[in-house]
């Protein structure tokens, strides 16, 4: 990491550490704001949390690892989450997730090489009754079929147009 | 739908369980405290509210099985081995973790507990992979104690058959094989909290479950301090000490090698356990013979050493002081501490690089017999160092880390070149066919011969200190140690409480030994000064006093600190006999103690060989230039950050 850009997470950490507080039950909201900013949470960054709320690092990568929606290394900009569960499984989620992985060209539990889109299993997220149900990043999609992919994906490239990547590329780099 | 949650009748749909709950004050909750009857396997037994079912029980003599439960940890209830049928409640509960609040009928046995256990064990070696011929652990291993137990006898859901993971050889001292780690977190709870130091903690979820460190990153690369106390507590053989017994027999096989062992105090008060015998039971002239036969030329006292740095390290604290009372030095960093402990030096290379040089600079006695082996000892005799093999048998896994450390070779060759821990000692004195308590009793070798008592207590959280101060009052306030404290004993620095302070005002002061009058004219400027020293042990607790000492507390005000990384000193050191408790310790403690009481010399500075050592060797004397260059170290800032 180059050391402009670590200083300046350093100072934004510091800013979010004083928003929270420095008791370990701010762990959380401060994972997820990193988490949010910068789509993963470095180790430099999980150090330095640590020595802020009095806790070892290995706690706080205890915690990382735990969770499905924090993750230590960087992710696609869009993270697709299908759910496997019973419901989901029996409205079809497997022909959803074969046109997924032919339209993207990887399994899941993979990233793009572009980095734009990471494809995760979930398990059931409420929406039993609406399946196949599949999340990209906060947003949920119910009834989706291999046609609805298609479009979900268009939209989602759209939104990644040079000039609506630039800003997103760079919090990435960081 | 309604945003207000008052509104949300969680009465109607939701199970019982699911609704809201209102928290009702227990009925007698002011009798916390007292007695409650509860009747465990048909017997009513009394016990104080809030004991756990499984102190009731084990109380009146019940055994109940457990896995991740130890006497020196904080509950888990993480691996319900040990649970118990509580009359009235539909699920089983796991008796280490249920305080006892109101009256129970218990029954420990039953065919739905039995049942649970065996599949709870078999459960657990569907995911261990480990053959327990080729384990350290075969024959001291909870988990095959428990399949046995439990007649565990066909694998009900499978067994691994190739390994899962790569065993992490990385430190110096520690092994870990997670194909052997039963996730009982008890690891987890040494490291992070009775020793504070993090390197262990439970990454991802559910099945996919390990312990992992920092990133995952190899022990070499993280912050651990080595100490093993980790290895000491785990109930199987997923962490092991990094064993040297196979280079250490072929040093013995080898007819050119001169190969001489020297042997810390608190291995002898432990390694009958190894054979069967009661903690607290001394091997000391038993082990001289047995490590004779298994091919030792020389076996030396570490204890020599240990009163050796008593001398050096009690002249640099007087140099401090002098150079901070009389020359008003203010740089001078006070109070020194002591470096004897090498999980505790790599814990404030780490933690507290900023107190570095409150560090005594003097070796450890390990390093510093090290080096006299490989020159004094090696140009006495006429051998040549470069055919010498050092090896330290120690409590310890941190000390060999330390005798690989890059700087230890001050001798010109590589100090100390293997260290043993008590447990690898007593394989292979197994392993040359020895039953240790049937050795006769032999002293140790000459030039080196026997130390003294203060040696000895090095072993127990204190004893570094009352050697100290029986040298102290004996060469600064010329009485002896005796007229101040019956026999020497000096009571308020023993003991198991995590830290300890003690002052002692210096009355009157007397003539300057001739070894000291190179440094100091006179000792008139302690007169009237008190003396403030402190003990601690265990590292959670040496953070407490660093930190106080930073706020400028109590402890900021000692002299002279004692610091061991691990709890109850070296003898619960991370190579000492598996299990420990509060019990073993204390035992092997009484065993120190009683071994003091035994000698005939008692305190450092009247060990006659360490003042030849002076006249022979060590020309210019205590902290003189030779002793730098051979006793004498240095420390390196390692921080936390990786
Ligand atoms: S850890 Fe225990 S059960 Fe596993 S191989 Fe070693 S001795 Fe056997
Ligand atoms: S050796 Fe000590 S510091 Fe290292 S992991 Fe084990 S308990 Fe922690
Ligand atoms: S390594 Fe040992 S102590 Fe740690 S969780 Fe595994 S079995 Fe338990
Ligand atoms: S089963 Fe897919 S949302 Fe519940
Ligand atoms: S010993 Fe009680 S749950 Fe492990």
């Amino acid at each position: 990491m180059l050391v402009s850009n670590r200083n300046r997470l350093d100072r934004e950490l510091d800013v979010l550490i004083d928003k929270c507080g420095r008791q370990r039950t701010a762990l959380m909201p401060i994972l997820q704001a990193v988490q949010r900013k910068y789509g993963f949470i470095r180790n430099f960054a999980m150090q330095k949390i640590a020595d802020a709320l009095s806790i070892h690092p290995v706690e706080v990568h205890g915690v990382v690892t735990f969770y499905s929606f924090l993750s230590e290394k960087p992710r696609g900009r869009f993270i697709i989450r299908l759910c496997r569960t019973i419901s989901c499984e029996m409205a079809g989620k497997d022909r959803v997730a074969a046109q997924l992985e032919t339209e993207l060209g990887i399994k899941f539990g993979e990233t793009t090489v572009d980095k734009r889109f990471t494809l995760e299993w979930a398990n059931c997220m409420g929406l039993c009754d609406q399946g196949p149900a599949m999340l990209v990043n906060d947003t949920h999609y119910t009834r989706v079929t291999p046609q609805r992919v298609l479009e979900i994906l268009e939209e989602c490239r759209s939104r990644l147009s040079p000039h609506a990547m630039q800003g997103a590329e760079e919090e990435h780099l960081v | 739908m309604t945003d207000n949650p008052k509104d949300i009748k969680s009465s109607d749909r939701a199970p019982k369980a699911q609704r809201g709950q209102v928290v009702q004050k227990p009925d007698g909750v002011d009798a916390i405290g007292a007695k409650i009857t509860v009747n465990i396997d048909g017997q009513d037994i009394k016990v104080p509210m809030g004991t756990t079912i499984l102190e009731a029980a084990r109380k009146f003599g019940i055994r109940i099985p457990t896995l991740c439960h130890h006497d020196d940890l904080c509950v888990a209830g993480v691996c319900r081995v040990c649970v118990v049928e509580i009359e009235g409640q539909r699920a089983l509960q796991a008796s280490c973790a249920y305080p006892i609040t109101s009256p129970l009928k218990i029954k420990t046995h039953t065919p739905q507990v039995r049942r649970a256990r065996r599949h709870i064990i078999d459960l657990l070696l569907s995911k261990h992979y480990g053959e327990c011929y080729t384990c350290f652990r075969n024959n001291n291993c909870e988990l095959q104690s428990l399949a046995k137990e439990y007649g565990v006898d066909f694998f009900r859901f499978g067994h691994p058959e190739k390994p899962m993971y790569e065993k992490d050889n990385s430190s110096y001292a520690v092994v870990r094989d997670m194909n052997k780690c039963v996730l009982c977190r008890r690891c987890v709870r040494t490291c992070i909290d009775l020793q504070e130091v993090g390197v262990l903690e439970a990454a991802h979820r559910s099945s996919d479950t390990r312990i992992e460190t920092f990133l995952d990153k190899p022990l070499s690369d993280v912050v651990c301090i080595n100490c093993g106390q980790c290895i000491n507590r785990c109930p199987t053989g997923a962490l092991t000490a990094n064993d040297p017994t196979d280079e250490v027999w072929a040093a013995i096989d080898d007819p050119t090698k001169h190969v001489t062992i020297q042997t810390a105090p608190s291995p002898r008060a432990g390694i009958g356990e190894c054979f069967g015998l009661e903690p607290g039971t001394p091997m000391t002239f038993e082990m001289n013979t047995a490590l004779r036969r298994c091919g030792f030329d020389k076996v030396f006292d570490t204890n020599f050493t240990a009163d050796l740095t008593i001398i050096e390290e009690g002249t640099e604290l007087l140099l401090r002081l002098y150079k901070a009372l009389v020359e008003k030095d203010e740089t001078v960093a006070l109070p020194q501490f002591t470096s004897c402990s090498p999980g505790w030096v790599k814990f404030m290379e780490h933690f507290y690089p900023e107190m570095l040089p409150n560090m005594s600079s003097a070796k450890s006695p390990q390093q510093m017999f090290g080096a006299l082996i490989k020159t004094f000892y090696a140009e006495q005799q006429g051998i040549d160092p470069s055919n010498i093999v050092s090896v330290a048998l120690m409590p310890c896994s941190a000390k060999k880390f330390e005798c690989n450390r890059p700087e230890m070779t001050d001798s010109g060759f590589k100090d100390v070149d293997y260290g043993l821990t008590t447990r690898e000692m007593a394989k292979m004195i197994s392993e040359a066919g020895i039953h240790l308590p049937d050795m006769p009793k032999s002293d140790f070798d000459a030039p080196f011969g026997t130390a003294t008592g203060s040696g000895v207590i090095f072993g127990a959280t204190g004893g570094v200190m009352e050697a100290a101060l029986r040298s102290v009052i004996e060469l600064v306030c010329g009485v002896r140690a005796e007229d101040l404290f019956e026999h020497a004993n000096i009571i308020p620095v023993r003991g198991f409480e995590g830290t300890r302070l003690v002052e002692l005002p210096i009355e009157n002061v007397g003539p300057v030994p001739d070894v000291f009058k190179k440094l100091v004219p006179n000792w008139d400027w302690l007169k009237g000064a008190t003396l403030k020293v402190g003990v601690c042990h265990g590292t959670a607790n040496a953070k407490k006093v660093l930190d106080d000492i930073k706020n400028g507390g109590e402890f900021s005000k000692c002299h002279f600190i004692e610091f061991m990384a691990c709890p109850g000193g070296c003898l619960g050191g991370g190579g000492q006999p598996i299990p420990t408790t509060p019990e073993i310790r204390a035992a092997r403690a009484e065993a120190i103690y009683a071994e003091d009481r035994s000698y005939g010399v008692r305190k450092s500075h009247e060990n006659p060989v360490i003042w030849e050592l002076y006249e022979k060797f060590l020309t210019d004397g205590p902290c003189g230039h030779i002793s730098h260059k051979l006793l004498h170290t240095q420390y390196t800032a390692r921080g936390k950050y990786i």
